[in-house]
């Protein structure tokens, strides 16, 4: 079997949780593997819905010692449903949750773990799995030496599908708790908007915004195309009161849009390493030597104060947001 | 309190990547080695609790001779020991793990701080890994640390904002930008490393979980399009494209 743990978000199924999902399914099928999905929490109000994504049984551990996340209770969970059920293959979306408990779940295990991987095969009825490396100056192909094989799956690379499955539910026991560490406050709540690591178009300003409030003409496009606003580190660092949970790179977010919009950004190849995975890379810089456009599908030389609102215009014009 | 930093020599990130010719590892032909930048923020809060409310700090670092240097510059920072585990320290993240578990077994560590990953490879996961050996407490990606009688109160960066961990001492705290600034080594403090030794130990064998089978570089990106014009004609260009070409709206 091919285990997915999935979490919910007010009772839905987070998106990269299903895209793990889709993978798990897609997999399972080339190796004639069932899949399973589970979940854990003080409910599992929402996880039917794991049969749209091929789930053939969802695993539920329900209780209160996991209303809130603890890495300990929730890799016991996962590692104990493994073993219960036989699975060969535990995936998890690399988020927060995903990458903290995935690799503890997988010592538990006995088991190797590819991280934040951007592609999977079953090859002989063993996981393969393929992630960039060094920045994304190389792509390394992992396999495992253990039985049991640990992945967990870059959000926004895997392509949601939905494919019925027989979705049959099955509870599974919820530890008693008295776990080592426990998730007690969420601090800054999510502004409403999606994460950057979720976001399908990204508008991203560097050194060249020359102050904070600028990165009000980057959310007037962002808000008139759908999308969400990063920073490269200089425009973090500068002291303009940006947050670093608003950084691309490789010491901050690593994201995936379809879209990413680099405006003012040189191009370093630390930045790159975070954003280089995108599907559409456009760059605005007026320093036609800058090596943001070596990588940028389209890219406009000149100055960013004058391109974005013109964006802004012609996209409002287009009515491009709101399809 | 005793506190364990583990720290990992990784390629900078402007050297220039080749594959070996074996096919799946790193050509070290031109490779600078630095210590990973989140151990740097790990050395430092171990540096800062020594200084706040005292503690002894151990530096460790699995690898050849050529790591020794990573663990001089911890010595020189601050760290009271260093501690070579002569292993394979660029390879699967759960065999590292093992070799560090069973050294620091036993050994009566109250804080194990590493890196949330190391710089390159990116497994974000010996430190999860390591508590789970030792079967202690784990905070990842931690921004604040702040450590109690016995327990610890972590903020951890999570999507949207950040949540704050408690739980109880021995833990694993994997550091993430943010957590302090760290400092420079002070000539004082090179001085005295040098009066300073550096254990050897050989690893513990180990199992291994996973292993690269080919590293290749990435295919080459098509080279994109240059939009002409002035601003107003750009952007339309620019939106068009989007739209037709790349089916983006
Ligand atoms: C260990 C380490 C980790 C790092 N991690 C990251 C990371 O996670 N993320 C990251 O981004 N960086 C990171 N960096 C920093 C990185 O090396 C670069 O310094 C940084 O990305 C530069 O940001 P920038 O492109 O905004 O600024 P600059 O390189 O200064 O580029 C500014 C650009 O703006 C353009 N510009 C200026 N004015 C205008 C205008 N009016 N219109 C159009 N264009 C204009 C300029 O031509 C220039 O190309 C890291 C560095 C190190 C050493």
């Amino acid at each position: 079997m091919i285990l997915v743990f999935c979490e919910l978000k007010e009772g839905t199924i987070r998106k990269p949780s299903a895209e793990a999902l889709s993978e798990g399914r897609r997999l399972a099928d080339a190796a004639g593997l069932k899949l399973g999905a589970i979940f854990a929490g003080a409910s599992c109000a929402g996880s039917a819905d794991a049969a749209k994504y091929g789930a053939d049984v969802i695993y539920c551990a329900e209780g209160a010692s996991l209303a809130s996340y603890s890495s300990d209770g929730f890799a016991q969970v996962l590692a104990d449903t493994v073993q219960a059920k036989g699975a060969t293959v535990l995936l998890a979306a690399a988020t927060a949750v995903g990458k903290d408990v995935a690799p503890r779940a997988a010592a538990r295990l006995g088991a190797g773990y590819a991280s934040d991987v951007t592609g999977l095969a079953m090859v002989g009825g063993k996981l393969q799995a393929v992630r960039p490396v060094y920045a994304g100056k190389a792509f390394a192909t992992t396999s495992f030496a253990s039985a049991v094989q640990v992945a967990t799956t870059r959000p926004n690379v895997f392509p949601l599908a939905e494919k019925a499955g027989a979705g049959a539910a099955e509870a599974v026991a919820a530890p008693a708790g008295g776990f080592k560490s426990v998730v007690k406050e969420i601090l800054a709540k999510a502004s409403g908007k999606v994460d950057l690591s979720e976001a399908n178009i990204i508008v991203s300003g560097g050194r060249g915004m020359k102050d904070g409030a600028n990165f009000g003409l980057l959310e007037a496009l962002a808000d008139a195309i759908g999308g969400v606003v990063g920073a490269s580190r200089a425009a973090v660092d500068a002291g303009w009161g940006l947050p670093h949970s608003m950084q691309v790179g490789q010491t901050g977010k690593v994201v995936s849009p379809t879209l990413y919009i680099a405006c003012g950004i040189s191009g370093a190849i630390q930045h790159i390493a975070g954003m280089s995975g995108s599907k559409f890379i456009v760059a605005i810089n007026k320093d036609p030597e800058a090596p943001i456009f070596k990588l940028a599908d389209y890219g406009i030389v000149g100055d960013l104060f004058e391109v974005v609102p013109e964006l802004t215009k012609s996209a409002q014009g287009m009515g491009i947001g709101s399809n | 309190m005793k506190i364990l930093v583990a720290i990992k020599q990784v390629p900078d990130t402007e050297s220039r990547i080749k594959v070996a010719a074996d096919g799946c590892s790193l050509d070290p032909a031109d490779v600078k080695w630095i210590i990973s930048p989140y151990d740097e923020y790990a050395l430092e809060e171990a540096i800062r609790i020594k200084e706040g409310k005292g503690a002894e700090v151990v530096a460790l670092t699995v690898g050849g001779e050529a790591a020794r240097d990573v663990l001089k510059n911890a010595l020189a920072l601050g760290a009271d020991s260093a501690v070579l585990l002569k292993g394979d320290g660029q390879g699967d993240a759960y065999a590292v793990a093992q070799m560090i578990a069973a050294y620091a077994k036993d050994k009566g560590f109250d804080l194990f701080l590493c890196g949330n990953k190391g710089l390159g490879g990116d497994n974000a996961a010996m430190g999860p890994m390591l508590a789970e050996l030792l079967n202690v407490a784990q905070a990842n990606v931690v921004v604040k640390l702040e450590l109690g009688d016995g327990t610890f109160r972590a903020e951890r960066e999570v999507e949207g904002g950040s949540e704050v961990v408690e739980g109880a001492l021995p833990a694993v705290i994997t550091a993430q930008k943010g957590l302090n600034e760290p400092r420079y080594a002070s000539l004082k403090g090179i001085m005295a490393a040098k009066k300073k030794t550096i254990e050897e130990a050989d690893a513990a064998p180990t199992t291994a979980g996973s292993c690269v089978t080919t590293l290749a570089l990435p295919p080459e990106r098509a080279a994109g399009r240059r939009l002409e014009g002035e601003a107003p004609a750009q952007a339309a260009a620019l939106l068009q494209a989007l739209k037709d070409e790349a089916k983006v709206f």
